[in-house]
């Protein structure tokens, strides 16, 4: 296990040596020690690291992750895993704004809670929440999963595409072409697995499913108001 | 008969048969009508200045035979590797998507041979680009369609945009024709959907954000990279300042008769500060805080000629940017497709639904028979004769205000023609020592 502390190290050299692991090192389990709230930390990684945050971090860590995992024993500010491509982000605690914003990709798990704007512009990226969610979230989704052991907050998945949205608790609203949908053997499917590789306990069965009603994705006046 | 005299008809001014036009065309449609390009209406431009040029008290320099440098180099603050161009003209961001592939293979093309830079769009970066581009700006957009770390490493800048001239405020907008298999893979969207790009950035709000956002960004790119933030002309002095407090290496600042691949026609045209207004604003706010020459200003949004490149400098930006001149100079609405352009209900000069993918001269479609139409070779040697020609042109009027490098240039070697344009330019009218709103008449 490799030790950085960023008490004593700076941000740049903590991220440029994690960014400068190639992709066959054996030096794979990494230790960052007092991040306290630090902003960046853990930036474009590329490689298959295992990095552990000891406590809590700032705005966007572990932000267009490639391949790592991040675990973070703490909780972390906005915009966490934001545009990851590929790996595993986990919080153990809770996440403010924007978790997983426009993710393309990997796996990001958040044992807390997350706020507003959870999954917004999601790409391909899967989230599971343990908690509940905001308000806004999976806004304009695009492609991938969010699992929501919890509650969602005012309209989930308000103008979302492809994405799907799986809920285990209540709905406050949903957003605008955003409907509730069948729930197939497919989805079940899908649903546990995502919800075993988040070690979340709960059953497939438990959740309802949500997504886009499609009527807008071409102009028609007759839907304006939903604009 | 009846003999007695009647005046000609006589049609509104304020009902003219333009607005009628449109008027018609929303009852029958339901929907506002959206269009590409910029401002079309005329507002104070670059054509109300005029340079004073060297007589009694300035010495000019030989025209042929002294040199007028046009080097610039931007990103000086805090990048590692800053940008070098050889021409203070750049290339505007345009996405693939807007343009056909071969048109944006064209655009680096004769941005490469006139020695500057390209960006990229709204779409992501795609291999024509960056293969042709010595020097490629990589857009940052609300949407992050695309958006990777591997592209991020590969580019030579990255470009925050928050807004752009023609519709500060606005977001992206591509309609279904043009959301091709490809176009639609690169943005991981539906094919043939419309896609309409959020305002606003997902992941940050404000300055204080944006500033740990471009902490983030220097982290993954080991600060190696300038980041330019872009602005919409909506209140220069302000969001100037405020790129300056995110960290912005370089802002580019776009004037409302800066284009867009497509947006409503009431935003382009009622929404935003025409460009001569939003510069000196601009230079202001980077002098009070002595970042002058130091974060470097970009000015876009109606350059055409020489001439307004020499203006936008002798003002206080570092470089210029060109988006509607380089399609002008690839190809777009060139007369020789005017039978077409008659088909489509336009005409050469006119044409502007470029939203609708059917572009005569192959450069706004995704159509695989109309792109062929633009040779990306002979059209990125247009485009850096083009270049070229601008670069001449505002060295030409450089020496003759004695000036050794083109950004030598400053107001006092203008004078305005109308008020309006000595207002917001903030030079003199022509025969006057009169600055409205600095000295008295």
């Amino acid at each position: 296990m490799q030790v950085i502390d960023l008490a004593t190290t700076p941000l740049r050299d903590m991220n440029a040596t994690l960014q400068a692991q190639a992709k066959d090192t054996n030096m794979t389990a990494w230790e960052v020690q007092n991040p306290k709230g630090a902003h960046a930390v853990a930036v474009g990684l590329d490689g298959p690291l295992e990095v552990t945050v000891q406590g809590s971090a700032g705005y966007y860590c572990a932000g267009m992750n490639k391949d790592a995992t991040v675990r973070v024993t703490g909780s972390v500010g906005p915009g966490v895993a934001e545009n990851m491509m590929s790996g595993t982000v986990i919080v153990e605690g809770d996440a403010s704004q924007y978790a997983g914003a426009t993710g393309h990709g990997g796996l990001l798990v958040i044992k807390g809670n997350a706020s507003s704007r959870c999954g917004i512009s999601m790409k391909g990226i899967d989230i599971v929440v343990h908690g509940s969610i905001g308000h806004m979230s999976a806004f304009m989704a695009q492609k991938g999963n969010l699992v929501v052991l919890g509650d969602a907050g005012d309209a989930l998945g308000d103008s979302i595409y492809e994405a799907r949205l799986f809920v285990r608790g209540s709905v406050k609203s949903m957003g605008a072409d955003c409907v509730e949908k069948e729930m197939r053997p497919e989805h079940l499917e899908l649903l546990a697995d995502l919800l075993e590789r988040a070690e979340a306990d709960a059953k497939p069965e438990e959740f309802r499913r949500f997504g886009s009603a499609r009527k807008l994705y071409n102009f028609d006046i007759d839907n304006a108001g939903e604009y | 008969m009846d003999r007695t005299p009647h005046t000609v008809p006589r049609k509104s001014w304020t009902f003219s048969d333009e607005v009628n036009s449109e008027i018609r065309r929303a009852a029958a449609t339901g929907i506002y009508d959206i269009r590409g390009g910029g401002a079309k209406r005329r507002v104070p431009h670059f054509d109300d200045l005029l340079f004073l040029g060297a007589s009694m008290s300035r010495y000019p320099l030989e025209g042929y035979r002294e040199r007028c440098e046009t080097k610039v180099t931007l990103g000086t603050r805090f990048a590692k590797n800053p940008i070098e161009l050889d021409i203070p003209i750049t290339i505007a961001g345009m996405s693939f998507g807007s343009l056909s592939g071969p048109a944006k293979e064209a655009l680096g093309r004769g941005a490469t041979m006139a020695g500057t830079s390209t960006t990229t769009g709204d779409g992501g970066m795609t291999e024509e680009e960056r293969g042709h581009s010595a020097k490629l700006v990589y857009q940052y957009l609300p949407s992050r369609y695309g958006m990777n770390p591997d592209d991020l490493r590969r580019a030579d800048a990255i470009e925050v945009v928050v807004g752009q001239g023609a519709k500060p405020g606005g977001g992206g907008m591509l309609l279904g024709q043009k959301i091709t298999e490809r176009v639609a893979g690169m943005r991981d969207l539906p094919q043939g959907v419309d896609q309409r790009s959020a305002c606003r950035h997902p992941d940050w709000t404000g300055p204080d954000d944006l500033e740990i956002k471009i902490l983030e960004l220097r982290e993954i790119t080991g600060w190696e990279k300038p980041i330019y933030i872009k602005v919409g002309g909506a209140r220069p002095y302000y969001d100037v300042a405020l790129s300056v407090k995110a960290g912005a290496d370089v802002i580019v600042l776009d004037g409302m008769q800066g284009g867009t691949a497509a947006t409503q026609d009431v935003f382009i045209e009622h929404v935003g500060q025409p460009t001569l207004a939003c510069i000196r604003p601009a230079v202001k706010a980077l002098q009070d805080l002595g970042m002058h020459r130091k974060v470097q200003l970009i000015v876009s949004g109606g350059i055409r000629t020489g001439a307004d490149v020499a203006k936008a400098l002798a003002l206080g930006a570092d470089a210029v940017s060109i988006g509607s001149a380089a399609l002008i100079a690839i190809g777009d609405n060139d007369p020789k497709w005017e039978a077409e352009y008659q088909k489509l209900g336009s005409t050469a000069g006119a044409y502007d639904d470029w939203h609708e993918g059917q572009d005569p001269a192959g450069i706004t479609t995704q159509d695989p028979e109309l792109m062929k139409r633009l040779d990306p070779v002979e059209a990125g040697r247009r485009l850096r004769n083009y270049l070229n020609v601008l670069t001449l042109e505002a060295q030409t009027i450089a020496r003759a205000c004695g000036k050794s490098h083109v950004l030598n240039l400053e107001p006092e070697d203008l004078c305005a023609l109308t008020i309006e344009a000595a207002a917001m330019a903030q030079v003199p009218l022509a025969g006057t020592d009169w600055i409205p709103g600095k000295t008295g008449f």
